[in-house]
């Protein structure tokens, strides 16, 4: 009995790996006005790492680095073709023109951070 | 110069329509000290003159409704060196605290030192070493732990998932051992504190060592960003000032003396000087500067005082603009790590499904004691993976890779570019200005019947001041130098490929090459003949016509580059073909090629055909770098699989080639494809050592080697591993650095 409960448990936590992290699209905060939109870098992560944006329209992104792990040090936008130096807990600004709408990544180097810039 | 003339420079963002420019302008003005303020909306930039601190104007802007930046000098690393340097040394600290509590456990184990579980003493002795080891997860790894709760919180998964899942699993299940043995079977009860802290421990002694060869990698820039000066000394109120370079404002007055660096982009108003400016160019030879002329920042003012007048300031110097490329360049990826970029967007939630099935398979197929071996072979699974080896494999080569060629003033664009030199099979060398020198001289007058040298230069040079051709400028330079008085022409006609033609005391003159003469239908004599030795010499011959009578031959020879046979050569040597491109006649091309030693010959190609020619090769199936001047052969440069522009440092508009190459000499073409080579040759190592690390090493972690042989990865092993690859991937970058091109 408990065998097949712990391998129906095992079969769950895959389907709930799969939905997690493949499936499940957190909401996105939407950026207001002209106000720069603020992403703190910290322990591997981009806060907030989902942010919807207008399309064709320059958003400004102001990056906080807290992390010194050199991990944290660039933050690359692939597909639009920016890719900043973020210096140590001091602001940076960085100026992103999606051109047209879709999904634009963002990551660190070795793309343990990741963010994504919904453009609508 | 009073600093009220001084223009701070400000980046304005969150304007979106040409409203708000009145607006931030209106917000600018209203400061005190504000003499004018004006808003470029299509450069989202704000230029204020007056005398006023940047924060008061930054405020300002912010007030209304925007935000804005000073655009400012080149930051130096020093303060990121210092947070760097700070958290490679908390690492060590967590290095050693979890190394403290882990490696005596280690040791004792398999010497029996340790007292057994089952007894009072063993009881208390465990619970301690099980609470020692939540003081090692959270002072050593908790940035583990917190990374991966963020991380889970964001749907994300990242390497301190896998770390903080695979120790965290290893301490719950010995404190359920220690606490509450009933629930394990007996066989199982096997505490792993010590793999916990052992694993934490090297993962970030693996973080650090990491760090420090990072550090190495971003040299290049660092060496860049030293030759900036600190301080500039402006003139301000009549009055010298030593100030902090970031605070030179646009079109402040400079005093530079001998000795001294040059701070900023600028014009000479008043002085002259010999300059060296070898650190941006590779040109030896100092360059005299005189009024009017322009100098550029970071290049050494060798003999004279001058004052110049600031023309470009912070992010807009020649050297912060090369910095820029160099860093965008270093952060670009090329095709070849796309794969690797997809792998390991899905790579940790595998990982994490690899690790349910690995325990799943222990736990159903698995020998006695089952909970046990499924418990090490998944926490072995989790530890081993390592992401970051994968996703480091490309960027930190393209880092070095972009760094070392900077150093050799090879400016590459970007990783796409570098991974398409290093596949090149055909190189095709414009002649002009690439081969040879690009000054041509007068070499010689032959004068037609009737005629002497000194008229035949007269004339020659007199149709020649309208013209902009190079090999004007020499007949014109030589007139001057013979102290020649030029007439007056009227009706100065350029013919692309062909001459010039003009009027000169109401007669028609044409001057240009052999084509021209046959379309006006020149009788030229026996001059043809003449023309072919002196072509055959690699001289440029050139027919002058009065009406429709000859008057003899002016011959310009443009002497080659002294390296130019020996870059040729080592082309030649890594197994590229060589193509020399020019608009010359094909007696004077050949008889540079010979010198040389290219394999084949285009030409009297006219200036808008190059590019045709470059597509001409590519559809024999060739890979073509073209290397040409930025300008002129832009088509070409573009058309080409990868274009070379040879410039200088100083003139780094030349960014829409893909290589720019700050020194004339053609080694550097040379130079670039070697590094390009290595580069790549160094990305395949990197991802072929981190593919068949993950490939081999997770399932040999799951157990897929003990049915066979016994043998099952002890979850220690699997973190020095992981540690370690990182460290390997850095370090086989790094050996990029001692990369010698010749």
């Amino acid at each position: 009995m408990s065998n097949i409960l712990i391998n129906l448990s095992g079969l769950a936590l895959i389907g709930l790996i799969v939905w997690w992290f493949w499936l499940y699209r957190p909401e996105a905060l939407r950026a207001a006005g002209p106000q720069p939109i603020e992403i703190i870098v910290a322990d591997g992560v981009y806060t907030p790492a989902r942010i919807e944006v207008p399309a064709g329209k320059p958003v400004t992104l102001r990056f906080l680095r807290q992390d010194a792990d050199p991990c944290a040090e660039k933050a690359l936008f692939d597909g639009l073709g920016i890719s900043a130096d973020l210096p140590i807990g001091k602001p940076l600004d960085v100026v992103v023109t999606p051109p047209q709408p879709g999904e634009y990544e963002f990551t660190c180097q070795m793309r343990m951070y990741r963010g994504v810039l919904v453009a609508k | 110069m009073s600093n009220l003339a001084a223009v701070k420079r400000l980046s304005i963002s969150g304007m979106s329509c040409a409203g708000c420019v009145a607006t931030v302008e209106n917000a600018l003005k209203s400061v005190p000290g504000v003499a004018e303020a004006t808003v470029n909306f299509a450069e989202h930039t704000a230029s204020v003159r007056g005398e006023v601190a940047v924060s008061m104007l930054i405020s300002a802007v912010k007030q209304a409704g925007y935000d804005a930046a000073e655009l400012r000098g080149i930051d130096d690393e020093t303060e990121k060196e210092a947070a760097e340097f700070a958290h490679y040394r908390a690492l060590l600290r967590k290095f050693a605290v979890a190394a403290a509590v882990g490696f005596p456990l280690f040791v004792a184990e398999p010497l029996d030192w340790l007292p057994h579980l089952a007894t009072p003493p063993g009881y208390a002795f465990w619970s301690v070493t099980g609470l020692a080891t939540l003081f090692v997860l959270v002072y050593s790894g908790g940035h583990f732990f917190r990374g991966a709760w963020k991380a889970f919180r964001a749907h994300n998964a990242n390497m301190d998932t896998l770390i903080a899942l695979g120790t965290g699993a290893a301490w719950v299940y010995s404190m359920l051992v220690v606490v509450f043995p009933g629930i394990v079977p007996s066989l199982a009860r096997h505490a792993y504190f010590e793999a916990a802290a052992i694993i934490i421990a090297l993962i970030n002694l693996g973080q650090a060592l990491e760090m420090r060869a990072r550090g190495k990698t971003s040299e290049a820039i660092k060496r860049l960003i030293g030759l900036q000066p600190k301080t500039a000394r402006v003139i301000r109120d009549g009055k010298e000032l030593d100030i902090p370079i970031s605070e030179v404002g646009l079109d402040e007055t400079i005093r530079v003396r001998p000795g001294e660096k040059i701070p900023v982009d600028g014009v000479i108003i008043e002085g002259h000087s010999s300059v060296d400016e070898s650190m941006l160019t590779g040109e030896p030879m100092p360059v005299e500067k005189k009024t009017g002329d322009e100098v550029v920042g970071a290049t050494f003012n060798k003999s004279g005082s001058f004052l110049f007048q600031a023309k470009r300031i912070g992010a807009d110097t020649a050297l912060a603009r090369i910095i820029e490329m160099v860093r965008r360049a270093q952060s670009s990826k090329p095709a070849i790590g796309r794969l690797a970029d997809k792998i390991s967007a899905v790579f940790v939630p595998s990982v994490l499904i690899i690790a349910v099935l690995t325990f799943l398979a222990w736990f159903n197929l698995g020998p006695d004691p089952r909970l046990s071996f499924s418990l090490v072979a998944t926490m072995t699974v989790l530890i081993i993976a390592c992401p970051c080896a994968l996703g480091l494999a490309t960027p930190i080569s393209i880092m070095v890779g972009v760094g070392k060629a900077a150093e050799y003033g090879i400016l590459i664009r970007n990783g796409e570019a570098l991974q398409q030199a290093g596949r090149l099979t055909t190189i095709v060398l414009d002649k002009t200005g690439t081969v040879t020198e690009g000054r041509p001289t007068v070499t010689a007058l032959v004068p037609a019947a009737g005629w002497d040298e000194s008229k035949l230069l007269t004339m020659a040079a007199s149709i020649e001041t309208g013209s902009e051709h190079p090999l004007a400028e020499a007949i014109v330079s030589a007139a001057r130098a013979k102290g020649i008085k030029l007439s007056a022409v009227n009706g100065f006609e350029a013919i692309t490929g062909h001459g010039v033609s003009a009027t000169m005391e109401g007669r028609k003159i044409l001057f240009g090459n052999a084509r021209l003469m046959a379309k006006h239908k020149i009788d030229l004599g026996n001059l043809p003949k003449r023309a072919e030795q002196l072509a055959a010499q690699a001289q440029t011959p050139m027919f002058l016509a009065i009406g429709d009578t000859v008057a003899g031959i002016v011959s310009v020879a443009d002497p080659v580059k002294p390296d130019s046979k020996a870059a040729i050569a080592r082309l030649h040597a890594i197994g590229l073909k060589v193509v020399m491109i020019t608009g010359d006649n094909r007696a004077t091309a050949d008889a540079v090629a010979r010198e040389v030693g290219v394999d084949e010959v285009m030409a009297e190609v006219l200036p808008g055909d190059k590019a045709e020619k470059v597509s001409g090769l590519q559809a024999r199936g060739e890979i073509v770098g073209m290397v040409g001047d930025g300008i002129n052969d832009a088509p070409a440069l573009a058309q080409a699989d990868v274009g070379y522009a040879i410039g200088t440092g100083t003139d780094v508009a030349i960014e829409s080639a893909d290589v720019t190459l700050m020194r004339g000499s053609l080694h550097s073409v040379a130079d670039a494809i070697a590094i390009s080579r290595a580069t790549v040759r160094n990305i395949k190592q990197n991802l072929f050592g981190a593919f068949i690390y993950n490939v081999l090493g997770i399932p040999i972690a799951a157990g897929a080697l003990y049915p066979f042989t016994g043998l099952l990865l002890n979850p220690i092993i699997a973190g020095a591993a992981m540690a370690m690859s990182s460290v390997t991937v850095v370090s086989n970058a790094n050996r990029l650095r001692f990369l010698k091109t010749e």
